[in-house]
């Protein structure tokens, strides 16, 4: 078990590394610099930038030095826990993003947690009344989760959210509560603002997780050890969740790990549709003004936020199936 | 071979039936599989609908999708009155557009009094059909001396008085070929990096299968949004078009890499595959003449299971803005306009696109779903 654990964070390390080289050579495609974008900034706004005024920013910045330079550079940089600095802001990224990434998470797993919350019972539900109304409804509801893209689930929302309720549904925080400091009060509102998000992220995996619990279930109910634990007369109830739904968890949680990257970005997106105060905004901006720590900095503990989840719901998996940690010994 | 044990899975008991099933091919054998899946064969008819907008767009369009006219801003969607005075005749209420005096915002009062007739094949703007054949009918229209841009509005018009109708029609043309190519170039990818993984196993193997799974670990949006913005500014639809696709395209070809190794490490210790090689096959005649014709159906409801996601990734691709940008016409680029709220309450036609794409998806996803239970005949 210990093996396939360190297998699987040596696994995890090796995809961090990928993550960042893949985000830092994303950052740089774009043609021209941050400078130029700033002089072009500048110049619609009716300044000019002289030669020898970029010339130094370039020079301050690091920025003609040889990629592999500035990599290198980057890296060390935040082994010393600094992500560099954003032109754009003019802080340091981690000021930049400060809470962002927090609320981000808890968007994240708050959906993961929903999903699971709704697609356990529901798939057991499914299988055991199969061809009854309640399949029939989550198995067309599980259908539309998987068929409308998340963002337009939250536009459809918020369009309706405002025609019929005449509130906004968007944002994670009530207006007066934005930017005040952290209090029971804050949390609350927080934890009020949650669901709607959280239910459109967490749609299209619910749907999915549905079916394949559905699924694994029915294969199951039919298996001679139900009929066993039937016959010697357990409880119906007892029969169903002791043993077949045991064995149906497993192909079930192992679909975690590929949960987690698509409510990561499904997260991005819908943020800026519903205005969510996460790095989804924030990475979209800093993408199109070539701000380069930001963006690379977001789009790396993005990675290595998923990266962590999915090695937890791996170490979950391999606690919950003998079969995985027999396997490997 | 295990037809005769597992034909009775077909519903098929007389004798004459078993006949048929014995010397069916393979595609015959899925063929009537398909065929029971009604669903997947509505949605089939669904997808060839929507790919026969592809060539005929400019036709079905009955004006120009980018003439603009300040005049015409966010018209609502018009009725079409199909009788009048108790014949069959169709026909459109001109609109009569004001300016409120409170709110100084474009009002729109349809005028009974002014009808207008719609016609059928009628000539419209000028445009070459399949980009060879100039032609100027389109399938509705109006009667010679009027001018369908300024008077027939199916679905409303945008805020810069295009009509929504015409822009919906090259949106699905750019959206479902996008899709249709990316999913190629996923295909391809996946089937020579899944064909490697699966044929030769070993080192190359373990390589491949951990690239997989690193990208597939990847949250994608992110990366999609850091490749799209690098495209250079000045780039040309086209370029751009290419560009998007094989973005979305590169990071789309694991799940087929998946499926075709999975495959292939099933069918490598068959009798047939072996005795091939044991006559000397050459590799190349083993896979490509042996091997892949039986997984060939496998590949197929695949490929289709794929298409919706690479459908909405160029949507959300272009409704963010990284993706096609104005003046090209996609789903997304379309679904932009309906980004701000207010402007959706106001004219909530905006958010038409959005159905063309949750139809396209859920058929898609039918269809690859009864293809994959079609494509082995001899399973449950």
């Amino acid at each position: 078990m210990l093996a396939y654990i360190g297998r699987r964070a040596l696994l995890a390390v090796f995809t961090v590394w990928a993550i960042s080289m893949l985000a830092f050579a994303i950052i740089q495609l774009p043609p021209g610099d941050y400078v130029t974008s700033y002089i072009a900034q500048m110049a619609s706004m009716g300044s000019v930038v002289t030669d020898e005024e970029a010339q130094n920013l370039r020079i301050q910045y690091g920025l003609g030095q040889p990629i592999y330079v500035q990599y290198w550079k980057w890296m060390k940089q935040i082994g010393d826990g600094n992500f560099g600095f954003s032109m754009e802001w003019r802080r340091p990224v981690t000021e930049v993003i400060g809470e962002r990434l927090w609320l981000t998470v808890v968007v994240a797993v708050s959906a993961l947690l929903l999903t699971w919350v709704l697609a356990l019972p529901i798939g057991i539900y499914s299988a055991v009344r199969q061809y009854s109304i309640g399949d029939y409804t989550a198995t067309f509801v599980g259908f539309i989760g998987l068929a409308v893209p998340n963002f337009l689930l939250a536009l459809v929302l918020l369009y309706l959210g405002f025609t019929m309720f005449n509130a906004h549904i968007g944002g994670l925080f009530s207006p007066e509560l934005q930017d005040a400091p952290w209090s029971w009060a804050r949390v609350w509102d927080l934890l009020k603002h949650l669901p709607i998000p959280a239910l459109i992220l967490g749609l299209a995996g619910t749907a999915q997780q549905i079916r394949i619990m559905r699924a694994n279930l029915l294969d199951e109910l039919g298996k001679p050890y139900v009929v066993t634990a039937r016959s010697k007369g357990l409880p119906e109830t007892r029969v169903i969740v002791k043993y077949p739904v045991r064995m149906a968890l497993n192909p079930f949680a192992s679909t975690i790990g590929y949960t987690l990257p698509y409510i990561v970005s499904g997260s991005i997106i819908v943020s800026l549709v519903l205005g969510l105060p996460t790095v989804g905004p924030l990475l979209l901006r800093a993408l199109i003004s070539q701000d380069m720590f930001l963006a690379g900095t977001i789009v790396l503990l993005l990675g290595i936020m998923t990266v962590i989840g999915t090695l937890i719901s791996d170490i979950v998996l391999v606690w919950i199936d003998p079969r995985i940690r027999l396997e490997d010994t | 071979m295990a037809v005769a044990a597992d034909a009775g899975a077909l519903p098929s008991t007389s004798t004459a039936d078993r006949q048929r099933i014995f010397v069916a091919s393979q595609w015959q054998l899925t063929w009537w599989r398909f065929r029971k899946h009604r669903v997947a064969v509505a949605s089939a008819i669904v997808v060839a609908g929507f790919y026969l907008v592809v060539p005929g767009a400019d036709f079905l369009a009955c004006s120009d999708p980018s003439a603009s006219e300040a005049q015409r801003s966010l018209m609502p969607p018009q009725l079409i009155h199909w009788f009048d005075e108790g014949r069959l005749r169709p026909h459109v209420y001109g609109l009569k557009g004001a300016r409120d005096p409170r709110t100084f915002k474009r009002v729109y009062q349809p005028d009974p009094s002014q009808k207008i007739p719609i016609r059928f094949f009628a000539q419209g703007f000028e445009y070459r059909f399949l980009g060879l054949f100039p032609m100027s009918r389109h399938l509705i229209g109006v009667d010679p001396g009027r001018d369908a841009s300024t008077t027939i509005f199916l679905l409303g018009t945008d805020v810069q008085g295009r009509d929504l109708w015409s822009r919906l029609m090259y949106g699905t043309r750019i959206s479902l070929t996008i899709g249709l190519l990316g999913v190629t170039m996923s295909l391809v990818l996946g089937v020579v990096l899944g064909g490697l993984s699966g044929f030769y196993g070993g080192i190359l193997d373990t390589v491949i299968q951990r690239i997989i799974e690193i990208l597939r670990s990847i949250p994608t949006i992110p990366l999609w949004m850091g490749l799209a913005a690098a495209l250079p500014r000045d780039w040309t639809i086209l370029q751009v078009y290419f560009a998007i696709t094989i973005i979305i395209s590169l990071l789309g070809w694991t799940e087929l890499a998946r499926v075709i190794r999975g495959r292939f490490l099933a069918l490598r210790e068959e009798d047939f595959v072996v005795s091939a090689r044991l006559v000397g096959c050459s590799r190349m005649r083993t896979i490509f003449v042996h091997m892949v014709p039986s997984f060939m159906s496998h590949i197929i409801a695949a490929t289709t299971l794929a298409l919706p996601a690479m459908i909405i990734s160029e949507t959300a691709l272009s409704f963010l803005g990284l993706g096609l940008r104005p003046p090209a016409i996609s789903w997304g680029v379309l679904l932009q306009q309906a980004q701000n709220v207010q402007t959706v309450a106001i004219s909530p036609w905006l958010m038409l696109p959005a159905v063309p794409v949750i139809v396209a998806v859920m058929a898609f996803n039918f269809l690859g779903d009864g293809l994959r239970d079609a494509a082995d005949p001899y399973g449950r």
